[in-house]
């Protein structure tokens, strides 16, 4: 504690006219430097400390090898995704005066540590197979030798276009040039893509093939609102054995989710549909 | 572009880290940890252990029963230990687990089919008020209270 040092997050009031100060332990590992630790830091907080506040106080003033992972500031992009005292939360809105003196801070659980408190999310797309109906196009157009436009990865449902008209229907396809082929990513509706369901879902944490709380939103998000995408596909797609079924009723996800997804009840609507639904339902919904 | 042709580090980048899990130990312990977990996630780690706890007295009970085969003297004595009041503490412990998990489970039933899932907060306490009425009056009747 010292003037050199201000605590983050707004100025400290605390009753002493001292800092508040918070002992917070940190998981580290470094890829070929040894194990896992957990290293300790005394971080002063302020009223308005957030838990990523302190983690970049910690670099700034006491240990610049510290690797974490933001970029909005505001629960918006979903990439400071950590577990704070064994509870998934996005590190930015997460505030310090909420825990108690000390507080463990780790990465996702469930997802491969890259290093430090950052996670490959690869692991947390990969549980999105090709043909899962929600999957969209970054939109990268290639031409064949006929000049025709064709989109990378062969769903044709949606690209990031002013309306939701398949690509060969729309008035700029047939004049766009092709451009390199480009890496394909998915978007998935409703969700900041921040992986905390999946870190929070006991049942992943002990099936690899379970697809996810996430997916199995995105693919009830398309019974609601199809945009093109047949009913039966998606219903087909996540009654398979690692989709809505794997589930146990855990209700984690829809407790971690910061964006108010509400993974749980959509894969319940799933499942719903898939015990209850029939052709009159489909019926009423043309 | 061959191997020696390779951005240093290029290897190393594609090593994986380890995973971290809740739990105390492998990743199949994962759904036991407490930390963080609502309602939900405590009463889907009870329900687990209250199988695993129906499981193991069950064959519990078939070995127990096939203590008949040896004898009414043996079968006579084992009677004497298991109807103490300090072994019938047990029997609380293992009615407790069984309501809950029948309980539980019709919870889970009605949230996983879809049909109770705005209720499911409402039936967990429900779940654990009428396990708790149930297991008190098992308790005062098996430990002799109301006899």
């Amino acid at each position: 504690m010292s003037e050199e040092k201000p605590p983050p997050g707004g100025p400290a009031v605390t009753q002493t006219g001292q800092y508040d100060i918070r002992r917070f332990r940190v998981y580290r590992y470094k890829r070929g430097n040894g194990g896992e630790r957990f290293d300790e830091y005394e971080v002063p907080v302020g009223p308005h400390t957030t838990v990523l506040d302190a983690l970049r106080w910690i670099k700034q003033h006491e240990d610049p090898s510290l690797s974490l992972r933001f970029s909005c500031l505001h629960a918006s992009c979903g990439t400071c995704g950590v577990q704070v005292d064994g509870r998934e939360e996005l590190a930015c809105v997460c505030a310090v005066q909420d825990h108690g003196p000390q507080i463990t801070v780790e990465p996702l659980a469930n997802l491969p540590v890259l290093t430090d408190l950052v996670v490959e999310m690869n692991g947390f797309f990969a549980r999105f197979p090709h043909e899962h109906p929600i999957i969209r196009s970054s939109g990268s157009p290639a031409e064949d030798e006929n000049g025709e436009v064709h989109l990378e990865g062969g769903h044709e449902v949606t690209l990031d276009l002013p309306s939701a008209v398949p690509l060969h229907h729309h008035p700029l396809h047939h004049h766009h040039r092709a451009a390199p082929p480009a890496v394909d990513f998915v978007r998935l509706e409703d969700c900041i893509e921040c992986g905390l369901c999946l870190s929070a879902c006991p049942v992943a944490a002990t099936s690899h093939d379970y697809v996810g709380p996430a997916a199995l939103a995105a693919a009830e998000r398309l019974l609601e609102e199809p945009r093109g995408v047949r009913r039966d596909d998606v219903l087909a797609w996540a009654s398979r054995p690692e989709g809505v079924w794997r589930c146990h009723v855990g209700l984690e996800c829809t407790r971690a989710c910061p964006a108010e997804a509400i993974p749980a009840e959509r894969i319940m609507a799933l499942r719903r549909e898939l015990m209850f639904g029939g052709p009159d339902d489909e019926e009423d919904r043309q | 572009m061959s191997a020696t042709d390779e951005l240093p580090g290029t290897a190393e980048r594609e090593q994986t880290g380890p995973i971290r899990h809740k739990g105390p130990g492998p990743s199949e312990s994962g759904w036991v940890d407490p930390r963080g977990r609502g309602h939900g996630g405590r009463a889907l780690a009870l329900h687990r252990i209250t199988g695993l706890v129906i499981v193991l007295y069950l064959y519990l009970h078939l070995g127990v029963l096939s203590m008949l085969l040896i004898g009414s003297s043996a079968w006579s004595s084992f009677l004497s230990v298991v109807t103490a009041k300090s072994f019938l503490a047990f029997e609380v412990v293992l009615i407790a687990a069984v309501l809950f998990h029948g309980l539980n489970g019709i919870r889970v039933a009605l949230v996983g089919s879809g049909i109770a899932v705005p209720r499911e907060r409402a039936l967990f306490w429900a779940v654990a008020a009428i396990g708790a009425v149930a297991v008190t009056f098992a308790a005062l009747h098996i430990l002799g209270a109301l006899s």
